[in-house]
């Protein structure tokens, strides 16, 4: 008698959601990107549909930011003019996306002014074609100012737009709404209040497949695993029908990784740990492909070298296991 | 949790009076009520009086679609009037009911598979309703053995352990709740289970306060489906909480909401 496999059949997907706009859709993108959509466990091709793979963006400042000369050395002077960064990031390096991350307009920081950083916005929009992720400097006051006028100045280029968040929430997607933008909906590692904001922005009209969940995460070493068990539940709710845990997920992998002593300290401090630039790397993409295999769709990485191992590992991983 | 609404039932007076006379108005307006409350299914009843089952049936279902998406449950005795009726009905439909006799088996189960439909099956034969959880148990294995039989899968077949009134037959809530939770070990996949909660209340007082209690406590047996008065708000908050608390959805600040809305 014939062995017969019992594979998990889903009743619901996770929400796709399509990053960007070319011409002919009102904006300058070369082409977008969609992300999500799945309908089975992470790489469970064999259970259900995966349409489309997980994508990496690399991060890009409007102001050189102080990173390790490991990051460093792999930008050189562009990392002075986001332009030019972002377009290193996409010809020399393959960045599907560009995140671009205003740290420049933090009062407490370099406290640049609000057209400085539609400008910044406006240079990376210029020097490449891919979509575009934009994140504020944390500060609530000056991200309201700052990414408003964003959203008005790019209005048409469809971008993905953060962070909003559970206390911090409504003009950001009212943003999003006016001028046609996706939104970033950040939570503290914690899924109750995941499923919360995605109801409270959904609540203010915000279509479900214009939201990306950002759950917070922990590098490696540092709480990797909780934020891997949230992203597991989030993707069980979704392929089970709760739509208010379906959309797509970001994880901000360079930055979580590059701030462990793991990633950064000297070899000479830690002669046991090898090679100081490699051990970088690696603390950045395995963080990454654990994240993958968690359910990630959009990293957001630094090292190139990073970026390279992790994009081959994806495209292992979309090889369909069907049986 | 599929909540299924018991409002449009011809042992209700305005029910009654609009299949008598046709009046589409007080079906439709229940349909919506039940909708907007949180139903995500309907029990269509003729109840007992009106002659023409099929007619009545046809007419129902035809006047709810014309204002309702939802799925509807099918809810007579009269086999002829479900065939009719799932001719009519737009989505896969929940047959109400098969008991577990023989000469049911054969006719519903193959309707049920001919129309894609789910079908409720009763623990219930010739012999009336058990007593005891074992014996309503062994009604149910019958059931799940015929939906092998017949090809229905097994997510389809609804078992109903049948609650009888507080009042009249206080010893059976706790066999049925024994039965809900069983029931899940009789097959893998299991099979669902469904019950008409109202009937603990007939002719008690504080028929909310039995109805939501009941309900709360057949959830933490499993329960997949609860024919209900949907617009009773508490016994839909209690739904809702029930849902958290037994880990079925993932808890948010707005769950009573959430669970009416989605």
């Amino acid at each position: 008698m014939p062995l017969q496999l019992l594979k998990e059949k889903s009743r619901a997907a996770v929400q796709k959601v399509t990053l960007g706009a070319t011409k002919e859709e009102g904006g300058t993108r070369t082409h977008t990107i969609t992300i999500g959509g799945d309908a089975a466990l992470p790489f469970h091709h064999f259970e259900g549909e995966i349409p489309h793979r997980p994508v990496v963006a690399m991060e890009v400042q409007d102001i050189e930011p102080d990173w390790p000369d490991a990051l460093k050395k792999c930008f050189g002077d562009v990392m002075k003019e986001p332009g030019r960064w972002a377009e290193k990031c996409v010809n020399e390096y393959g960045a599907d996306l560009i995140y671009l991350k205003l740290d420049g307009a933090d009062p407490e920081g370099a406290n640049r002014s609000v057209d400085d950083c539609v400008a910044a916005v406006k240079e990376v929009l210029q020097a490449v074609g891919v979509p575009l992720i934009v994140v504020g400097c944390g500060d609530a006051e000056k991200d309201k100012e700052v990414l408003e006028a964003v959203a008005e100045a790019a209005a048409g280029e469809n971008l993905l737009l953060g962070n909003a968040e559970q206390d911090n929430y409504k003009s950001l997607t009212a943003a999003c709404l006016v001028h046609k933008h996706n939104i970033i909906a950040r939570s503290p590692l914690d899924i109750n209040i995941c499923k919360q904001l995605n109801i409270l922005i959904t609540e203010m009209n915000m279509p479900p497949n214009r939201i990306v969940i950002d759950p917070s995460i922990g590098s490696l070493g540092y709480g990797i695993e909780y934020a891997y068990s949230i992203m597991e539940r989030t993707r069980l709710g979704a392929l089970q029908g709760d739509k208010m845990l379906s959309m797509p997920v970001l994880c901000t992998v360079g930055y979580e990784a590059w701030r462990t002593k793991e990633a950064v300290a000297p070899a000479s401090d830690f002669p046991g740990w090898g090679d100081a630039e490699e051990r970088g790397i690696l603390w950045e993409a395995v963080t990454a492909t654990a994240l993958l295999q968690a359910g990630a769709h959009l990293l957001l990485m630094r090292h190139p070298k990073a970026v390279a191992l992790v994009k081959e590992n994806i495209e292992k991983l979309m090889v369909s296991n069907a049986y | 949790m599929l909540i299924i609404g018991e409002r449009i039932n011809g042992m209700f007076n305005d029910i009654k009076r609009a299949i008598q006379e046709r009046d589409p108005l007080p079906v439709q307006e229940w349909a919506r009520r039940q909708e907007q409350a949180g139903a995500r299914a309907l029990d269509i009843n003729v109840g007992p009086a009106v002659e023409d089952k099929v007619g009545a049936m046809k007419w129902l279902i035809e006047v709810v679609q014309e204002v309702s998406d939802l799925t509807l449950c099918l809810d007579t005795t009269n086999i002829k009037a479900i065939e009719e009726g799932l001719k009519l009905c737009k989505k896969p439909a929940i047959i109400n009911s098969t008991s577990a006799d023989r000469e049911k088996i054969e006719k519903l189960f193959p309707l049920a598979v001919e129309y894609g439909a789910s079908l409720i099956g009763l623990t219930m034969n010739k012999n009336g309703i058990p007593k005891d959880a074992d014996t309503r148990l062994a009604l149910a294995m019958e059931l799940v053995a015929a939906a092998d039989e017949f090809g229905l899968p097994m997510e389809d077949l609804y078992i109903d352990p049948l609650i009888l009134p507080a009042n009249v037959a206080q010893d059976h809530a706790p066999e049925v709740l024994k039965t809900l939770y069983q029931v899940k070990l009789l097959a893998n996949p299991a099979p669902k289970t469904v019950l008409g909660i109202s009937n603990v209340s007939q002719n008690c007082q504080e028929r909310s306060l039995l109805n939501r209690t009941f309900l709360a406590m057949a959830m933490a047996c499993g329960l997949d489906a609860a024919i209900v008065d949907a617009c009773d708000e508490e016994l839909m908050a209690t739904a809702a909480a029930a849902e958290v608390l037994r880990n079925r959805t993932v808890y948010c600040d707005s769950f009573v909401k959430v669970f009416k809305t989605q």
